[in-house]
This record gives C-alpha cells, structure tokens and sequence, in this order.
C-alpha cells in the first residue's frame, strides 16, 4: 500500500533539504562568489582589509558557500590547447651528449682512429670513426655511456639507442628513454605554465594534461588567447648576480651599471645588484633538492660547461661574498660563496625547509620552458557574450519551466501539482550536486537542465498513464496508484539507463562545454528519477492519507 | 469528471500497421536521401572539424556583407565566409556576424598576426567594433574531433544495443538500433540539406536524440514484453498495436513537454546554441516518429520468441519490490 516507513520518509525529505541548502548559494550567485574570493585572499596570507571583510560579509561562513562553476563559454576567457615539442629535448639532449661523447672515443683513440661528428636530423647524434673496421668497439664504449632509465615502465632500459650503420654510428634515445623524457617534459611544462599563471591570479584556472603531449589551458577572465600566449609564453629568466648590497627602501637610487630587485619571501627587502649577470640559467643543466654537510635542506645544481667555467672563476675570486639568484626579476635566494665551486656544481643554502628546497629546485628547472609549445586550438570568448548566454539561457529555462508546469497541471490536475513539485526538486537537487561536485556549466550545458525539465515529467507521465489505466480496471485508488507506480518502473528504468549510457560516453569522449551538457544531463536523469519516483510518490501518499478520497481522478 | 487536457483520447485503436508499408517506405527514403545528401553535398563542417577560424563580429553599424568581404580581400586569407547573425534578442543597435576563415598553413591554430591583421582591417569600417569571440582549431585537432566523435556516436548505439539484447531480446534490439540509425541519419541529413553548421555541439544533440529515441522505444518495447506475457496468443501484429495505442498517450505527452522546453530554448536561447537546439528539436520529432513506426515495424518483421513462461517472473517483474 500506499505505505512510507518514518525513516524513509526522513530520508528523502533530508535529501529535499540539503537540495535546498547545496543550491541556494547559486540563487546569490555574486555576493557568495566575492565571499569565496576574500576567503581564499585570506587564506593566502594576505591582510584582511575593510573590502575583504566587506566581501566576507556578505555570505554566512556557516552556510554552504560551494557554486556552479560556469565554464567559459558562459564567463568569457581563453582557452589554448597547447603542444609540448618533446622533440626539441631530444635534440638538446643529443647536442649535450656530443662532449661526453667525443672525450669517452677520444680515449680510445689508438683503437678506433680519429673521431667526427656528422649532421645529422635532430634527435640523433652520428659520428664517424676513421678506422670503421673497429665500429664494434666504438659502439661499445658509447654504451657504455648510457644510464638505466629512471621510470616505472621502463625498468631495465638503458637511455640510449647505440648503433653501427655503413660505418658511422647513430646514436638516439631509446624509446623507454623517450616515453621517460617526454612524462618529464611534459610535466615541467605543467608547472611552469600553472606557476605563470597563478602568478596573475585569476579565478580557478584549468590546467590539465591531455593525452601525452598535450596541455589544455583555460583561464577565465583573460582578455584573449593571445594574451593568455604571451603569458606563458614568456620564458622564465634566471641569472646569478653578483650582490653590492641589500637594502629596505625600494627607492634607493641603485648607481651606474646596477639594478635594484625586490626579494620573493619579504615584500620589504631589495637587492643592489650588479646589472651584468655572472650566469644564467640558459647554462643551467640541472637543479635538485638535497642536504648540505650540516643536514640542512639545500639545492644542488649543476652548470653546463661553459656556465661551470665562469662561475668557477667567480666564486674563486668573491668567497665570503653573498651573491643572488634571480628568477623573473626577483632574489629567490641570495647566498654566500662558502668556497670556490669548480666543476661546474654547488649547492644553495639558506633558511630552507625541505619544502623550500624542493620548490626551489623546482623553481630552477622550470626557469624556461623545456621545450617549444604549438597551439592546436584557441578560443577567446568576450565577457559580454557569456553573459548574453546566460541571460537567454535564464529566460529560456524560466519559460520552457512555466510551460511544463501548466502543462502538466492542465493534463493532470492535482497529480500534475505533484508531479511539478517533483520537478522543481528536481532542478533544486540538480543545481546542489552540480554545486557540491564543483562541476562546470557551459551553455549547452544549461541546455542539458532545460531538456532535462522537458523530460523529468516523462516518468511522472508513465505512472500516471499506468494509474489511469488501473483506474479503468476498477480497481480501488490505492491500489490502482500502487499498480501504477509498480508496473511504470520497469519502463522508467530501462529507458532512463539508456539515456544515462549516452550521456556517459558523451563525457568519457567530448571535451569541454559537450562534457558540460554530459554532466548536466547525466546527473538530471538520476535526480529526475529520484524525485518523479520517491517524492511524488511521498507526496500523492501523504496527500492519500489525509484526504482519504474514494474515488481518484488522474 | 475533472476537466483534463488531453492530447490523446484515453482509448485509441489506431492500427498503425495499415500503412506499415507506406510508412516504412518513406522513412526509408528518407534515409537514403539523408545519405545521398551528405555525400553529395557534404556537410557545413564548422571549424572543430575541419580547423580554421571564426570571428564574431558586434557593431553598432548596420551589417553589409560586401564590405566586410571588401575589408578582408586583400589580407589573402583564402576561403572567407561572412554570414550576418539574427536574434530577436539583439535590438538596432547590435549587428552581429561570424566570419569563418579557413585554414592557413602550418600546423598550429592560427598566428596571433592573422587575426590582428583582421580586426584592423574590419574596424576599418567601424573604430568601435567588437569582437566577442575569436576560436581557432588547428588541423590536426580538428581530424582527431571527427574521429572521437563518430566514435562516440557508434560506441553508444552499440552500448545501447547490448543493454537491450540484455534487458529484452535480439530482435527488440536490432529494432531499436535500426530507429536509432534511421533518427541519426535523418537528422545528419537535415544539416546537410539546410546546410547548418555542423560541429561538436551537433555532434552532444545526436547521441542525446539517440538516448531520447530509444526512452520512447524502450517504453513501447516494455509494454509490448508485458503484454506477450498477458495475451499468449494474441497476434503479434495485434499485439504490437495494442501496446503501441495503450503506450501513445504518454509517447505523445512526454514528445510534447519536450518539445515545449526545446522550443523555448529555441527562440529564447540566443543564436550562439540555436544549431544545437535545432538538432535536438528535429531530432526528438524524428525519435516520437520512429520509435512506433521504425522500432515496432521491425520488430513486426523480425517476430519474436513467444515462449516467456520458462521465463517468468524475470524482466517486468524484476524491480516491482523495489520499494514497497
């Protein structure tokens, strides 16, 4: 019968509840949006001024504050798919590897003759040996060059691909190597990228790997594509710089041939520093986190040689003196030369935590951009146009929400009261769970809720169908109403997983705003069912209970 | 008796095999139509499939196409297409186009040079003109959205055509799949006839139509599975009518509050989803269509295993304690 356990009934009503209480942030979309701002401002470190606290007044803190994040077709903003040319860290590989190279065959000059490098296409180094007859021996000792290959996939690969043809030999990265490389490059470019652009501090931006090679780049807010490519486009600079002295007054004038840089940690520290950089971070080859003699945390890094030469030479002269380390025209660190540092490798110490000098040597990888990038798709979406959408899309949702709620009374009387408060549960609940899982709106994503609100009432309209068929049967309302939600389901749920099994391979396969009406239209089939089978159902019971009635008209 | 709006009376008896030959005549037709005009005349294929440009133009001047192509002539972009956008949304002093450019050489989206050289040249003509979206897709991108897409478009018939080989039997179906076939390809052939732009978004609207076509299906289908358990010897051609008569008046509701909500979309929802919503609307009207006279008419030829009672108490009944 027509029955509803206590804790049934408080399920779903809980479940209407927190609908409620997940979506309503979103009917205050702004003032909720300048709240979640000013907390995250404050989150960050940054003062509480009077306008944060303003903004944080504006929204309860013990309200839900989570909203619909609109995606950018509805915002406006950037959006780049980006290719990382892994190839270009091949060929500077291969071109780093030609010394190492050269002096390992040199040694074995009396076996294999004379050595010379040929051109070669990027990505390989060929040499040429004047005794070819002695080739076996030449490729031994390059192997005996390579290194195992440090990843998951590719244990007990060596990194390079040594061989033997008409007598030269033709040296390449291995594929394990290669698929390691690229992993490593494609990352560094990641981070490089998020760092770049959380330096400009927009609101969430997207930064997201895709497929191998590929970066997907969304920034609302941004003027244009072209911008967003400048910004990341952009390679970091990092030099050494020789430091005169340090200073608190940002307009001490800094003198002939120096330049004055603000510290990265505290905002009211500067450096006068020598204008012409010792090195630069062009012949930086390497940079990791690690510990100095005393246990401290510190970054070790390593110079090409040339870089390794010049700074040798200047630590030598300058021990005891600081120097500083600028990336992007500021001190990340500004050491001092504990002694001469030859060979091309030292350490930076300083008031690091483990944390500091990961990040540091993170910092110091990811000066420039490892490798070139190609833009395979770009969109700039106006401000303006966003919110055209968003205003049609609000009055066409409103509109196709009246008619089906008249519709549905006019067809159905009382039930169809029902069926329209199940609907509007419906869009409640759907507007909260798009809330709570942080999901993106775009605008046929809207259109995904208004098809959604055309197609929730189809399972209220097969119940009722079936009830009115039970009616004619003459059978009892209560029964008749218990037949016709029992015999509708089997209906109800073979054709809503059907929709469901689409809208999954929409979002496994689309991208973007076709992922957004995915979302929207996946999560409203499991709210339409839920509220057309469990709240309509509580309602016509409650109201059966009440009322009593002996006869039903649906 | 309460007054109630009825679209269907509450009892029909139409026979909706009379013209069975008729109908699935013309829908085949229509079908191999769809097929001969996307293969004659291709499809408008906007830039997510083919790569290029588009630039949306605002300006408060009043659109001449000519002009705009004047302005562009000389930046030797190629094939230019200049279309003037409409809105009943937009007022006098809004006039919108959508330039297409195609795709320049090289590999990559598009240069940032291009597209200046473009706004210089059109504002030209106006100082003030703005320029709500630019999007560009290389070539390479674009091929592999092809890909994806009709892949995704045959992955879900096929998902679809083992969920209900599993929840029915074969032949239900195969007839299902068919009127998903016969609904994808009207619809693509619509687009190709009108020659509307057909992207990625199109692309959402198809396997949307698909998963609506196959609710409607699957309602009839579900029906027609009862009642082969309720009348064992009924014929099957009666049979099917039976079920499609008790099953129209909700077909017929469901069809129509759709579409109340799709029409809104489409003549509010602003021009930039309107190619979406076209495709959604045509393909809703397409699905109510075929799943009575495609779906049924097949499963009508294919007939089907009448023998249920080894299996009884399996599908309709399988949910019905679900909740009580």
């Amino acid at each position: 019968m027509l029955q509803f356990s206590t804790w049934k009934k408080t399920l779903i009503l809980g479940i209407c509840l927190l609908g409620f209480v997940f979506a309503i942030p979103n009917a205050f979309y702004s003032r909720v949006e300048k709240h979640n701002d000013a907390a995250a401002q404050l989150a960050k470190g940054l003062p509480l001024t009077p306008e944060r606290k303003a903004a944080l007044a504006l929204w309860p803190d013990w309200m839900p504050n989570d909203l619909v994040n609109l995606g950018l077709d509805l915002r406006g903003g950037a959006h780049l798919l980006a290719e990382v040319k892994v190839e270009d860290v091949y060929a500077a590989r291969m071109n780093a590897l030609w010394p190492e190279v050269r002096d390992a065959l040199r040694k074995a000059r009396a076996e294999i003759g004379t050595i010379r490098r040929q051109d070669s296409p990027p990505g390989e180094l060929i040499i040429k040996i004047s005794k070819p007859e002695k080739i076996a021996r030449a490729v031994e000792i390059v192997k005996g060059l390579s290194r195992p290959v440090v990843s998951l996939t590719g244990i007990g690969a060596r990194d390079l691909d040594v061989q033997a043809v008409d007598g030269k030999i033709i040296i390449s990265l291995s594929e394990a190597e290669k698929i390691a490389t690229d992993q490593r490059t494609v990352e560094q470019s990641l981070e490089i990228i998020r760092r770049r652009i959380d330096e400009v501090g927009t609101r969430e931006p997207t930064i997201q790997r895709q497929g191998d090679r590929r970066i997907l780049i969304e920034v609302p807010g941004i003027g244009s594509a072209e911008e967003l490519k400048q910004l990341i486009g952009t390679t970091a600079k990092l030099t050494f710089h020789p430091v005169i002295r340090s200073t608190r007054d940002k307009n001490t004038p800094p003198g002939a041939g120096n330049i004055i840089v603000p510290d990265l940690n505290d905002p009211n520290l500067y450096y006068i520093l020598d204008r012409s950089p010792v090195v630069t971070g062009e012949e930086l080859v390497d940079a990791q986190p690690t510990f100095d003699q005393n246990g401290r945390p510190a970054v070790s890094f390593r110079f090409d040689a040339t870089g390794g030469r010049k700074f040798g030479i200047y630590t030598a002269e300058n021990i005891g003196k600081p120097f500083a380390i600028v990336l992007d025209n500021k001190v990340i660190s500004a050491p001092v030369i504990q002694a001469h540092i030859a060979g091309g490798s030292g350490i930076i110490t300083g008031n690091f935590t483990v944390e500091e000098s990961t990040k540091l040597a993170v910092l110091l990888r990811a000066g420039a951009l490892p490798a070139g990038m190609k833009f395979l798709e770009e969109r700039t979406i106006g401000p303006e146009l966003g919110q055209d959408s968003i205003d049609a899309g609000k009055i066409a949702t409103i509109v196709a929400f009246v008619a089906v709620l008249i519709f549905m009374m006019l067809s159905y009387g009382l039930f169809g009261v029902f069926a329209n408060v199940a609907l509007l549960m419906n869009v409640v609940i759907l507007f909260a769970m798009l809330s709570i899982m942080g999901a993106t709106l775009t605008l046929p994503g809207i259109a995904g809720i208004v098809l959604t609100i055309g197609m929730a009432v189809d399972a209220n309209v097969l119940i009722y169908e079936r009830i009115r068929e039970e009616l004619h049967s003459a059978k009892g309302p209560a029964r008749a109403i218990e037949l016709g939600f029992e015999k509708a389901l089997s209906a109800i749920i073979d054709a809503n997983v059907t929709t469901l099994i689409a809208a999954v391979i929409l979002f496994a396969m689309g991208s973007g705003p076709v992922r957004g009406f995915a979302v929207t239209l996946g999560l409203g089939i499991i709210t339409s069912v839920f509220t057309a089978i469990w709240v309509t159902r509580l309602l016509i019971a409650t109201w059966f209970h009440w009322r009593r009635p002996r006869t039903v008209i649906v | 008796m309460a007054f109630r709006l009825k679209l269907v009376p509450s009892k029909t008896n139409f026979d909706f095999f009379r013209y069975a030959k008729v109908t699935f005549g013309a829908s085949a037709i229509l079908v191999v139509l769809s097929i001969v005009a996307t293969l004659t005349m291709g499809l408008n294929f906007g830039i997510d499939f083919r790569g290029g440009t588009t630039i949306r133009t605002e300006s408060v001047k009043k659109v001449d196409v000519g002009e705009y192509r004047k302005a562009l002539k000389p930046l030797k972009l190629g094939d230019v297409t200049i279309t003037e956008v409409f809105d009943p949304s937009f007022g006098p002093g809004k006039n919108v186009t959508q330039i297409r450019i195609e795709q320049q050489d090289g590999g990559e989206a598009v240069t940032v040079e291009t597209i200046t050289k473009v706004k210089d040249a059109l504002r030209k003509i106006d100082p003030n003109m703005k320029f709500p979206s630019v999007e560009s897709v290389g070539p390479k991108v674009s091929g592999e959205l092809i890909k994806t897409a009709v892949l995704a478009v045959v992955l879900s018939n096929l998902a679809v055509l083992f969920y209900i080989w599993l929840r029915f039997e074969w032949q239900f179906s195969l007839g299902a799949v068919l009127a998903l076939i016969h609904d994808v390809t009207l619809t693509i052939g619509i687009f190709s006839v009108l020659q509307l732009k057909f992207d990625l978004t199109i692309i959402a609207a198809l396997l949307t139509i698909v998963g609506y076509s196959l609710n409607d299906t699957v309602v009839v289908f579900d029906r027609v599975r009862e009642n082969l358990r309720r009348y064992k010897k009924m014929d099957l051609k009666d049979l099917l009518g039976l079920s499609i008569n008790e099953t129209l008046s909700r077909t017929v509701m469901t069809s129509f509050t759709t579409l109340i909500a799709l029409i809104a979309l489409l003549v509010l929802g602003g021009d930039v989803i309107r190619g979406f919503v076209f495709a959604m609307t045509w393909g809703i009207i397409v699905g109510t269509y075929s799943s009575v006279f495609v779906a049924s008419t097949i499963l009508l030829r294919l007939g089907v295993k009448r023998d249920w009672s080894k299996k009884s108490g399996s599908a309709g009944t399988k949910y019905a304690n679900i909740d009580a």
